[in-house]
């Protein structure tokens, strides 16, 4: 492993893919892409492409899993067969599991659920090509989907993972680099609030590394969510531009 | 007592857009002082309120609300409706019948069968219970003929227009009957399929310039226009 992974970042500091340790990938975001779904957004990020789609709130099937105070949040994450080198199985996977929760539980914090009790919310995110950081890729999308099927919220989530690679740490982990690397530090966080919803880690870090990993993360989802707003109203800057 | 947003301008969820001394108005909440908004729309002041105009949301039932829905269900004293909210709403047998409902005679499924659209108000709603709906009143019932079209619920008012300005126009140009539901469900009736079609373009532009201003006065030219287009080719 150590050779390999002294491949991963040169002396100049330049990784891979030719970024330097404290960027992004490109991100592209799109709201509303689906008509059927209630609420939809699509991101590629880098080599990644997901889309989520939301539907509800409406009432819950089966009906005993509604809750008499608040609203129900379900999640689906789910890589297609097609989303990686090896065909996947379609068959949800331990991960896949694992990591529809983690979505869910990230985005929980930031809706009113307490507003429509006894219904529920419906979030579907699909890996269709898969890079790595797919979680916070998903969770930038979910939460799009989420404003854009009206529902109310306390604010937007941004994801972004921060990592180490070769004693560098580093921003926005790609496939190989997450593999081959010692660390990934995944984290969401609501900006305006100020307050994270979702912050894990695996791989070793020392309190240093894992404090200058995270105010990277910080950073990188700042970034990530100017791109996130913008998505969001440029669905309607046509309209307001007619306006003026 | 800062200001952060101007009054129209477009915010995403969770923007700050006041603080100190305001009232979260629609679309809106506070925290330590702070107005930030919940839903992605446009920034209204009323006084000391703050309001957002949802460019997107979902219809919420109100007590008074006239509503169109389609039964989903036949049950034992009543029928399940889609009303088109988070919510199904409930018509009850006795409502629909006008006397005391004996379930040994009556077969509801005569009465309105799964599918069937109806005008319909609503008559209780809250947290605790699913709304209720009567057809008792002039003007609801079954729909038996016209054609529906659905629109985002949030641009209703705008299709109304103040005062009823927008409708009544398009009433009037077109010879239809239009019911709006505020749940975003509207009916029109006209005399020939012509008129109907006339009134369907006008409600799907509205839909599509809803944030634009002066929108009745085009609306009123577009129809004049139309109207003129199709004269002619009657004639040729």
């Amino acid at each position: 492993m150590s050779e390999k992974s002294e491949k991963l970042i040169d002396k100049k500091g330049v990784r891979l893919d030719g970024r330097k340790p404290d960027e992004l990938r490109p991100i592209k975001l799109e709201v509303g892409v689906l008509s059927n779904a209630d609420g939809s957004a699509y991101i590629e990020q880098g080599k990644n492409k997901i889309l989520a789609a939301v539907y509800g709130p409406k009432e819950l099937h089966p009906k005993h899993m509604a809750l008499p105070d608040r609203m129900v949040l379900r999640c689906r994450y789910h890589m297609a067969p097609f989303s990686v080198q090896e065909r996947k199985s379609p068959a949800p996977s331990r991960r896949e599991i694992e990591l529809s929760k983690v979505i869910r539980e990230a985005l929980e914090p930031s809706i009113f659920l307490e507003y429509y009790p006894k219904t529920g919310i419906d979030i579907f995110v699909e890996v269709l090509q898969a890079d790595g950081s797919t979680r916070c890729a998903s969770i930038v999308a979910a939460s799009l989907a989420l404003a854009d099927a009206g529902i109310p919220m306390r604010d937007l989530v941004v994801a972004c993972s921060a990592g180490k690679i070769d004693d560098t740490i580093i921003l926005d982990l790609m496939d190989t680099e997450d593999k081959m690397g010692s660390a990934d530090v995944p984290l969401a966080l609501m900006p305006n609030l100020n307050a994270i919803t979702l912050l894990q880690m695996d791989g070793t870090l020392t309190l240093e590394e894992f404090e200058k990993a995270v105010n990277l993360a910080l950073e990188g989802c700042k970034k990530i969510y100017a791109l996130q707003k913008e998505a969001l109203k440029s669905k309607y800057v046509s309209v307001k531009e007619v306006e003026e | 007592m800062p200001i952060y947003v101007e009054s129209r301008q477009l915010v995403t969820p969770g923007d700050l857009i006041a603080e100190g001394d305001y009232i979260a108005g629609e679309n809106t909440y506070a925290e330590d002082k702070k107005i930030y908004a919940s839903r992605i729309g446009i920034v209204e002041y009323e006084d000391k309120k703050v309001n957002v105009v949802a460019l997107r949301a979902f219809y919420i039932p109100r007590v008074g609300d006239i509503v169109i829905g389609t039964v989903v269900e036949v049950g034992f004293n009543g029928w399940t409706v889609d009303i088109n909210a988070p919510y199904q709403a409930i018509l009850r047998a006795s409502d629909v019948l006008s006397r005391p409902f004996k379930p040994q005679q009556d077969e509801l499924s005569q009465f309105l069968d799964i599918g069937d659209l109806i005008v319909a108000k609503i008559t209780a709603y809250d947290r605790a219970h699913d709304p209720q709906l009567t057809v008792g009143e002039p003007g609801l019932g079954k729909i038996t003929r016209g054609q529906i079209i659905r629109i985002t619920p949030t641009k209703i008012p705008r299709v109304i227009g103040r005062k009823g300005s927008m409708i009544s126009i398009i009433k009037k140009e077109t010879n239809c009957q239009i019911i709006l539901g505020l749940n975003g469900v509207i009916l029109i009736t006209g005399k020939s399929l012509e008129d109907e079609e006339l009134a369907i373009m006008a409600i799907r532009k509205i839909e599509e310039e809803s944030h634009t201003s002066g929108l009745t006065d085009r609306i009123t030219q577009m129809l004049k226009e139309e109207k003129a287009k199709r004269e002619e080719n009657k004639n040729e």
